[in-house]
């Protein structure tokens, strides 16, 4: 069955189908639960001053640099049935990749967001104080004006999601049909000596990648010249 | 906004965690010979179809898959290290262990066969000739079953792993069999391989099989079931069911029909245990 490497037969086809479904299902719900505390997270570190702050967003910004393959240990014994959150059975999950990715993106996402919304909170922060807004009131119009920042942020997380191999292949284990994404399919074909298949899982996931960048380009490019002097 | 997308992302993992909750399943930690050599990708869907049980095989060298296994993360466990799963046994974590099927290992080298070992069947005096002409060798290095059974051949030979690593020509990957053997190709080296992983392996390059054929190269491959007492979690009963089809007739014929370029590579064994 292995050996058609020349014909692509329906299943292989399905196969692929399913790796690429996954990935992309998986990284976007990924992207969207850390987009769901990096956003909020993101302005209310710009805007509300405490002390503490600084390290705080030091930290996060450290955090960029994380090393997937040691979020996916650590990760993999938190969630391991003798481990302390063994009760939730998530090892060798979809679930469980999607914590992982979202430990990954989580940070990139807070840090973009902080900076666009500091210098967004620099130039109408009085403003929107003196229009009567609090500074929760204000987190939603902070965002708001950061919309073209918000995009290139997320997609961003995306990007760092999609590609990442070590965490997943640790926390899903690569099961054919139910965890195995791109790149850990990347991992296992190149290391059977199936090149050209890995090559061509490698093609689509460059695809992918590009038409993202391309996307937050163009869509970040639109945004500026539409609102020029909004931010 | 943000509703929206709270409610999006909910509808996402919904859907992800059906689509796994659909049906009863259960995870086999196993290593990646099984799994790189087709057989479980050939057998699975025919245990499938009649039991409605679908096995998740996390593919990892059988020392991985051991302490996969013993954290409780795995149901069930298709390993081949006799020395590693006694000590499994040893240690409580297992109930029953029944061998489902035998293959072999061969050592694979360069055609150039800078050792002059090409055609022998006896894999200890290879060794030796490897280790005197300071012959390139990868080692797997990954605690896998082959990794040992590769460490019990040197020891034959007259090496250490201390010994070994010392050595220059003794190149420890620590990775799957392919990887070896991906990494063996492209350094003209020696390696040993289970010989479903060589037949299905599309990288060789100059590689060809130099020793095969001895009676220490024997694998086996065993079945262990965990115990009750250990891991009260594990899904022991879909296991049990899973288990006891490898070693019923109908599991075995299925695993002596597997074929890879014409060539048979497991020998159904549950009857008689080499």
């Amino acid at each position: 069955m292995r050996k058609s490497t020349t014909i692509i037969t329906i299943s292989e086809l399905h196969d692929f189908a399913k790796i690429v479904g996954l990935s992309i299902s998986v990284s976007l719900a990924a992207t969207a639960v850390a987009a769901a505390i990096s956003l909020p997270l993101g302005t209310t570190l710009a805007i509300f001053p405490f002390r503490g702050r600084r390290s705080i967003v030091v930290l996060i910004n450290a955090f960029f640099g994380l090393p997937p393959v040691v979020v996916g240990l650590i990760l993999y014994l938190a969630l391991s049935r003798s481990g302390p959150l063994g009760f939730l059975q998530l090892p060798f999950t979809p679930a469980a990749m999607v914590i992982a990715q979202t430990i990954l993106a989580a940070p990139i996402i807070t840090a973009l967001v902080h900076r666009a919304s500091e210098r967004a909170w620099a130039r109408y922060g009085d403003e929107l104080i003196c229009d009567g807004a609090s500074r929760i009131q204000s987190i939603p119009q902070i965002l708001l004006i950061i919309r073209a920042e918000l995009l290139t942020a997320v997609l961003a997380g995306f990007g760092r999601t999609v590609s990442e191999v070590g965490a997943v292949i640790l926390v899903g284990g690569n099961i054919r049909g139910l965890t195995r994404t791109m790149t850990t399919a990347i991992a296992l074909q190149t290391s059977q000596g199936d090149l050209p298949l890995a090559l061509a899982l490698g093609a689509v996931l460059v695809g992918i990648s590009i038409s993202i960048s391309a996307t937050v380009f163009a869509l970040a490019g639109r945004a500026r010249t539409a609102g020029s002097d909004e931010v | 906004m943000k509703a929206r997308s709270i409610l999006a992302l909910m509808a996402t993992i919904i859907a992800v965690h059906s689509s796994l909750a659909a049906e009863q399943s259960i995870i086999l930690a196993s290593t990646t010979s099984v799994e790189s050599s087709g057989l479980l990708a050939n057998i699975l869907p025919q245990f499938t179809a009649k039991t409605g049980i679908a096995v998740n095989v996390v593919a990892q060298g059988t020392g991985k898959a051991l302490d996969t296994a013993r954290r409780g993360d795995a149901d069930l466990l298709l390993v081949h290290d006799p020395e590693a799963e006694q000590q499994f046994m040893d240690e409580g974590h297992g109930s029953t262990r029944r061998q489902i099927a035998w293959n072999d290992f061969i050592i694979v080298g360069p055609s150039a066969d800078p050792a002059h070992i090409r055609g022998g069947n006896d894999s200890v005096t290879a060794l030796k000739a490897v280790a005197s002409a300071q012959a390139p060798f990868v080692s797997r290095g990954d605690k896998s079953g082959t990794n040992a059974a590769e460490l019990r051949l040197w020891k034959l030979a007259g090496q250490t792993p201390d010994t070994l690593n010392k050595e220059k020509w003794y190149r420890d990957i620590g990775g799957g069999m392919g990887q070896a053997l991906n990494a063996a190709s492209a350094m003209e080296a020696y390696t040993l391989s289970d010989r479903g992983t060589w037949l299905s392996f599309n990288n060789r390059g100059s590689l060809v099989i130099a020793i095969e054929r001895d009676p220490r190269l024997i694998n086996r491959y065993d079945v262990i079931e965990l115990s009750a007492h250990e891991h009260a979690n594990a899904k022991l009963g879909p296991a049990k069911i899973f288990a006891d089809w490898l070693v019923s007739a109908e599991g075995q014929r299925a695993i002596g029909a597997y074929q890879l370029n014409e060539q048979k590579l497991f020998q159904p064994s549950a009857g008689s245990p080499k």
